[in-house]
């Protein structure tokens, strides 16, 4: 039991913070009526996939990938991979983050206009007004 | 210039969308031509492309001329710079039949949607020309970012149907991209010619199935296949027709492509068609595809939507097609994106010119269009052939493929529903052509029936039937040589290995 916890969810609790979060994400896109709400669970959604990726980068006892942090002190570069916490899933985020940003901007622009026109951010009495 | 074309056909509207953003501050006359400018230039550098890899075979581009899988690479094969081709050539089209139609839906947002319209044809031909497999996920966001916007400039519901797009499409994008995170675990590449190269010696892992998977789900969403296709019928419907024309044609086909390439080249067709319950599995929810599609679009009481759900259909044959794995599938379906994609523009543009004159596509409205809009209906007529799939038309030829690939793979279920879906697709068209051609126009009065009115031919302005009519010949056109198209570039698209 204990070999299991050790195994399966302490080492790996990356992943299962980030599938944990997603399926908060998800069930607020389901569940719930009301669409700004909908919009922060998808929020959610994107922020834990971002959150995933950025894990990924982690190395234990790595340092930041910059030679001067490297040991040391940047007189004499250790070239080891293996010592640095790899970057390129951190930039690949940066690039994720402003997709996700836009996302929400829109889709809050979308659910203005939608509040305008009904006077209600209920999706069952929006479908109950465009039905009449 | 000529090294260049790969980057020009992306840069030309990415560039322009912002040179057309803002002119509209000093003057908004300038940003339609500065739009088909842009969009010409595109269509032009993508069809020297062509021409370059039909004679010289696949090419590599480096952005920067960082070398991959360092840099950034467009990877241009056959396949997609058909792909290439159709698209830019199709939304330069577009642009030029609905012009009239976007000065009068948009008025003085006109520069905003040509804005838009760039940046969404630059997301999709990005899609389809990079050979990297994050600059992909960030390209299909741009592609539907922009793409969100043009469609909810519609009518009272478009804003909802949109935000509901928004959600799924979003959700769509995100498992692409967690699938995309698997494999740069696995690997540590994103290069999709060297995912090609690093991946076959993991193919037995777990990680890179869920790899697989995710990828799956994420393009299926984003291309409205069955199960997951609720959020397209309203979304397309409820736009306005030039925004409609232009992503109903695109969006769909170009997700095939990118289901195409993940399935070819990123992973090997070994793996691919390796598990065949899998394959199979796809192919049978093609088959419900095509089927309920045909159903769903017989409910309908509005044209537009009608041909949403038609499409939907359409996206069954392509992906079941591919799936059934072997050589006449695969062209077929390789084949049915390029005609798919003209015979949409084609119905959906004959829809603008009927929403232009009578402001609405309920069957209601088409009574005794035949006399009030000759033209528009021709090509409707041609539009409805090769959508059925008639001989001289295009659709025939991908569907005799299709057809042929069910056969070869023994799936008489597939065989059998693509069969009915164009029976359907003759009922569904014939219905229409019954409300336009025979039905009385005008008031009926109890029992006096004052026989039809002698209207005059209001068509659609002549600069949009005129594109329009050229589209309809176009798709005879493409039906004649598609023969050609087969073996002088699909032959080359699809891998050696597949038989």
């Amino acid at each position: 039991m204990m070999e299991f916890l050790e195994t399966v969810l302490t080492a790996k609790y990356n992943y299962w913070i980030y599938i944990i979060l997603m399926m908060i994400g998800i069930w607020a896109m389901i569940a719930k009526v009301n669409l700004i709400k909908k919009i922060i669970g998808m929020n959610i959604f994107q922020t834990a996939i971002i959150l995933f990726y950025v894990s990924i980068g982690a190395k234990k006892g790595g340092t930041i990938p910059i030679l001067e942090h490297a040991p040391g002190h940047g007189h004499d570069y250790i070239m080891d991979a293996d010592k640095y916490i790899n970057p390129l899933p951190h930039v690949l985020m940066l690039t994720a983050i402003v997709v996700s940003v836009a996302t929400l901007g829109v889709a809050l622009a979308l659910a203005l206009k939608v509040y305008r026109e009904h006077q209600t951010l209920d999706e069952d009495e929006i479908l109950s007004h465009l039905s009449e | 210039m000529i090294d260049q074309y790969p980057s020009l056909i992306l840069i030309a509207p990415l560039l322009f969308a912002l040179f057309v953003f803002i002119s509209a501050w000093f003057s908004r006359k300038p940003a339609f031509i500065m739009s088909a400018l842009a969009l010409g230039l595109s269509a032009a550098a993508a069809m020297g492309l062509l021409g370059q890899v039909i004679a010289n075979g696949p090419l590599s581009y480096r952005i920067g001329g960082w070398a991959p899988p360092m840099g950034i690479e467009y990877y241009v094969d056959h396949l997609n710079a058909l792909v290439l081709f159709v698209v830019s050539s199709l939304a330069f089209w577009n642009l030029i039949a609905t012009r009239p139609d976007i000065e009068k839906s948009y008025g003085d947002k006109a520069p905003v949607f040509y804005t838009l319209y760039l940046l969404s044809v630059a997301g999709h031909l990005g899609i389809v020309v990079t050979g990297d497999a994050f600059n992909l996920y960030v390209l299909l966001e741009i592609a539907a970012l922009s793409g969100y916007a043009l469609l909810a400039m519609g009518n009272t519901r478009a804003q909802l149907s949109t935000l509901r797009y928004l959600f799924m499409g979003t959700v769509g994008a995100s498992f692409y991209l967690l699938g995309v995170g698997y494999m740069y675990i696995m690997t540590g590449s994103l290069n999709m010619l060297d995912l090609q190269r690093l991946l076959p010696s993991l193919y037995g892992s777990p990680a890179i199935a869920a790899a697989f998977g995710l990828v799956l789900v994420g393009i299926f969403i984003k291309m409205a296949f069955f199960p997951m296709h609720a959020w397209l019928p309203g979304a397309y419907s409820d736009a306005n027709s030039p925004a409609s024309s232009l992503i109903a044609p695109m969006t769909t086909k170009v997700m095939v492509y990118a289901m195409i390439r993940m399935c070819l080249t990123v992973f090997t067709p070994e793996f691919t068609f390796k598990a065949a319950w899998f394959a199979d599995g796809i192919v049978w929810a093609a088959v419900v595809a095509m089927v309920m599609g045909a159903f769903f679009a017989l409910s309908q009481k509005d044209m537009k939507k009608m041909l949403t759900f038609v499409l939907i259909s359409e996206v069954g044959y392509m992906v079941g097609g591919f799936w059934l794995g072997n050589r006449l599938g695969i062209t077929g379906s390789m084949l049915h994106i390029v005609n798919d994609a003209v015979m949409t523009l084609c119905v959906f543009l004959c829809v603008g010119c009927i929403a232009y004159r009578t402001g609405s596509t309920k069957f209601e409205a088409l009574q005794g269009l035949s006399r009030k809009q000759p033209f528009t209906m021709a090509a409707l007529v041609i539009g409805a052939l090769a959508m059925i799939g008639v001989p001289p038309t295009c659709g025939f030829y991908s569907k005799w493929y299709l057809i042929l690939g069910g056969l070869d793979a023994g799936h008489y279920g597939f065989v059998a529903a693509l069969v009915f879906s164009s029976l359907m697709n003759v009922i569904l068209f014939f219905r229409i052509f019954e409300i336009a051609f025979f039905e009385p126009y005008g008031d009926m009065h109890g029992d006096h029936y004052h026989g039809p009115p002698h209207e005059k031919i209001q068509d659609a302005p002549w600069s949009m039937v005129l594109p329009l009519l050229v589209v309809a010949v176009g798709l005879v056109v493409l039906g004649l040589y598609s023969g050609f198209i087969v073996t002088n570039i699909i032959d080359f698209a699809i891998p050696a290995t597949i038989i």
